[in-house]
């Protein structure tokens, strides 16, 4: 029997398991929105398709699945890029489907036509024009191959309007033939080998992770590695949830606002054992002087992250799960000699490092501290939150005081940075997972990006938290103007602000205010309680710094630390 | 340093966009770049002459191996190749240079493809310094417009490569 390819469109969603779409109708998208009552799919509406597309993503991180959106074309589809762009940079395995105008338009200016394959060719993992509905069934099902396998990522599949109304048999691919696709995902066991060989003879090793960690689901075998060496472990923002952090070997993040004594252990380190990272600039500072003394074994399943930025000394392709297990291996087959007493010295210097300077700000009795706020927001939902957070102050701040115990529990925009991210991503996470608490850290400046999804939020019953952090800044750029630019506070002043009680209860949400630091806890108490979504507005110390923080193109061992 | 590098593609529509555009999107130099099918069916070759030191040649290597329409590359750093590339030559030729004109093109085993009054269009096929070489003795005569393919290149294959 022949199926339209609306029809084929569900049969190969339910193929992949799909459980819920974020999208947003259309012209194009008439005939596709026609055929989705009939099928078993949970479809959220949306109210700007970025957020469909930071939904979707967030779902992926929270859940390890592929998320799904779908929009119409033109505005629709140009809409999403910003979300594309997001997954793409952290690695996050999202399938965006655009609306096309029909076939025989394409390339004549079409009302609400866009290239959205020409747009986004440079910020998805691959993408395509679905020109024959024949063709429909097998690309769908590359495309979440794709998406999912080696290294995870965005991919974008464009369908045109008389594709989506075409008949053609069903038939989805039992095997997936893309000739110039073959990830290794098996590491080299002879790199292991000379890995491990390095590790012997180290006094001072580091493990640097990454999120790799989390997107292969390693974080068991990665806490395994650092005891049975008895190293200690770092991660990058990407990795947090990774190593849990009340751990005795646990440094910290790394980089550009990590902890004093991960980046000093990074600059006195003679072994630095990556594993799914990547070596951004935000973690190397100034490469000349990243990690200067060490040798390096990089561990990564993308052969263009290995000796990118930085040179490696023995590089391992593979899937991190894959080459920890085969290092564990080793670790128990010989193990080091006296490694307590081997690794005594260099544990003890972190120690050091940590007592130091360990992470810090000062309470005040009249204005809170957004470290406090997040602080309270670990203790009262006993670190078992997902945190969502959107880009700047509020991030670094996140990232620095909730302590993250458990892998996919921190949805942050890595690698593009993107403001407006949290509340959708959260959002995405809370469908998935509609029992557990979820939390979106947030800016005054960053939370208005995408406001509008708080009626998505409200209309799903999705009681995601919003904790703005208002400093009635937009925080980041504005310490970087107190530090760099002699106080130039120009266009980062957010005095004039909408009323974000108020907002909150426009939508149909809870809103909540702590002026002080006595009210703090109430709120948080409060917001948590309440079954529906809750946005909790922190009036905070307008002119707070994330410290320790290392200035751009500095050594990552030159920290501000207050 | 200029290297030469062979890619073995899936013949798809933006193929191509997406090669260049890594090029471009990386900050990668591209000097010339050719492209036409080979003998297998939906595989295309291109030829692709760039510039980078070691860690930037193993960067674009890696990241053409990384595009999913990508089926090989050949890196033309680790294997003999020969490499070729075609240029027509609109020169001068007036009545007191055409015999010159001629005898340059003959050295260089050229060919005229078109003449006319004033102008001869000389077709010539080598490796960069014979193109280079015909055309800085022409260029005396006066050149009027130069068209280069670009190069395309092949690896040798190992029994001619020992005999030689």
């Amino acid at each position: 029997m022949k199926l339209t390819g609306a029809q084929i469109f569900f049969e190969s969603l339910k193929a992949e398991g799909v459980e819920v779409i974020f999208g947003l109708p259309g012209g194009v998208l008439l005939d596709l929105y026609d055929e989705m009552p009939k099928h078993d799919i949970r479809h959220i509406l949306v109210r700007h398709e970025q957020g469909a597309a930071h939904m979707a993503d967030g779902y992926a991180r929270a859940t390890g699945r592929v998320g799904v959106c779908l929009v119409t074309s033109g505005p629709g589809a140009t809409n999403t890029v910003t979300g594309i762009a997001t997954a793409y940079m952290d690695s996050i395995p999202i399938v965006v489907f655009t609306g096309q105008v029909p076939t025989a338009l394409i390339g004549n200016d079409a009302f609400q036509e866009a290239d959205i394959v020409g747009i986004t060719r440079p910020c998805t993992k691959h993408n395509y024009l679905v020109k024959d509905v024949h063709d429909l069934a097998r690309i769908i099902r590359e495309a979440f191959y794709l998406a999912r396998s080696g290294r995870p990522g965005p991919i974008l599949v464009d369908l045109p309007k008389d594709v989506i109304n075409a008949k053609a048999e069903y038939k989805s691919p039992k095997k997936i033939a893309l000739q110039g696709y073959k990830p290794t995902t098996e590491a080299h066991m002879g790199q292991i080998k000379r890995a491990y060989a390095a590790i012997g003879k180290a006094k001072k090793p580091v493990i640097y992770a990454g999120g790799g960690v989390i997107s292969s689901n390693a974080a068991k075998e990665l806490k395994q590695l650092g005891e049975s060496l008895r190293c200690p472990v770092t991660t990058t923002l990407m990795g947090l949830g990774g190593f849990p952090a009340p751990h005795e070997l646990w440094l910290g993040m790394l980089g550009m606002h990590g902890t004093f004594r991960a980046n000093m252990a990074m600059g006195s380190t003679d072994l630095l054992i990556a594993i799914g990272a990547r070596f951004d600039d935000r973690v190397t500072g100034k490469l000349d002087e990243f990690a200067p003394s060490a040798k390096i074994i990089h561990i990564d399943i993308d052969p263009t992250s290995i000796s990118k930025n930085v040179k490696v000394d023995i590089p391992i392709v593979g899937d991190c799960k894959d080459a920890l297990k085969k290092l564990l291996q080793l670790v128990k087959e010989s193990p080091i000699d006296d490694l307590e007493k081997v690794r005594k010295p260099w544990l003890d210097q972190i120690q050091k490092w940590k007592e130091t300077y360990p992470l810090a700000y000062e309470l005040k009795v009249d204005l809170s501290k957004p470290q406090y706020v997040v602080e309270k927001l670990y203790e009262l939902s006993e670190g078992k939150a997902i945190i969502a957070t959107e880009v700047g102050q509020n991030q670094m701040w996140a990232a620095q005081y909730y302590h993250f115990l458990e892998p996919r529990t921190l949805l942050t925009s890595g690698g593009l940075g993107t403001m407006g991210y949290g509340l959708p991503a959260a959002i995405g996470a809370q469908a998935a997972f509609p029992d557990r608490l979820v939390i979106d850290v947030a800016g005054d400046g960053s939370i208005q990006m995408c406001i509008q999804e708080m009626i998505t939020a409200v209309e799903n019953n999705l009681p995601v938290k919003v904790a703005i952090l208002n400093n009635q800044y937009l925080g980041m750029v504005r310490q970087w103007q107190q530090l760099f630019y002699e106080k130039n506070y120009c266009s980062t002043c957010l005095k004039i602000a909408p009323d974000f009680v108020k907002l909150a209860e426009a939508y149909g949400a809870l809103g909540l205010r702590a002026h002080k630091p006595d009210e703090v806890e109430a709120v948080i108490r409060e917001g948590f309680a309440s079954p529906k979504p809750v946005i909790m507005d922190f009036v905070v110390n307008p002119e707070e710094c994330v410290y320790p923080m290392v200035p751009a193109g500095a050594a990552m061992t030159e920290m501000l630390l207050a | 340093m200029r290297h030469t590098l062979g890619v073995l593609v899936e013949n798809q529509p933006g193929v191509l966009s997406r090669v260049a555009g890594l090029f471009s999107g990386r900050g990668f130099n591209i000097e010339s770049l050719t492209v036409a099918e080979t003998l297998e069916q939906g595989v295309s070759h291109i030829t692709l002459v760039t510039t980078g030191d070691e860690m930037i040649m193993e960067q674009i290597v890696k990241q053409l191996n990384k595009l999913v329409n990508v089926i090989k590359v050949i890196d033309f750093r680790e294997v003999r190749f020969v490499d070729r590339e075609m240029a027509l030559i609109k020169v001068k030729a007036e009545a007191s240079t055409r015999a010159e004109a001629l005898r340059i093109v003959d050295i260089f085993r050229g060919k005229v493809v078109d003449v006319s009054q004033n102008f001869f269009t000389v077709e010539v096929t080598g490796d960069e310094g014979k193109i280079q070489a015909i055309l800085d003795l022409l260029s005396q005569l006066g050149i009027v417009e130069v068209v280069r393919t670009g190069k395309v290149a092949i690896a040798r294959s190992r029994k001619n490569s020992t005999k030689r």
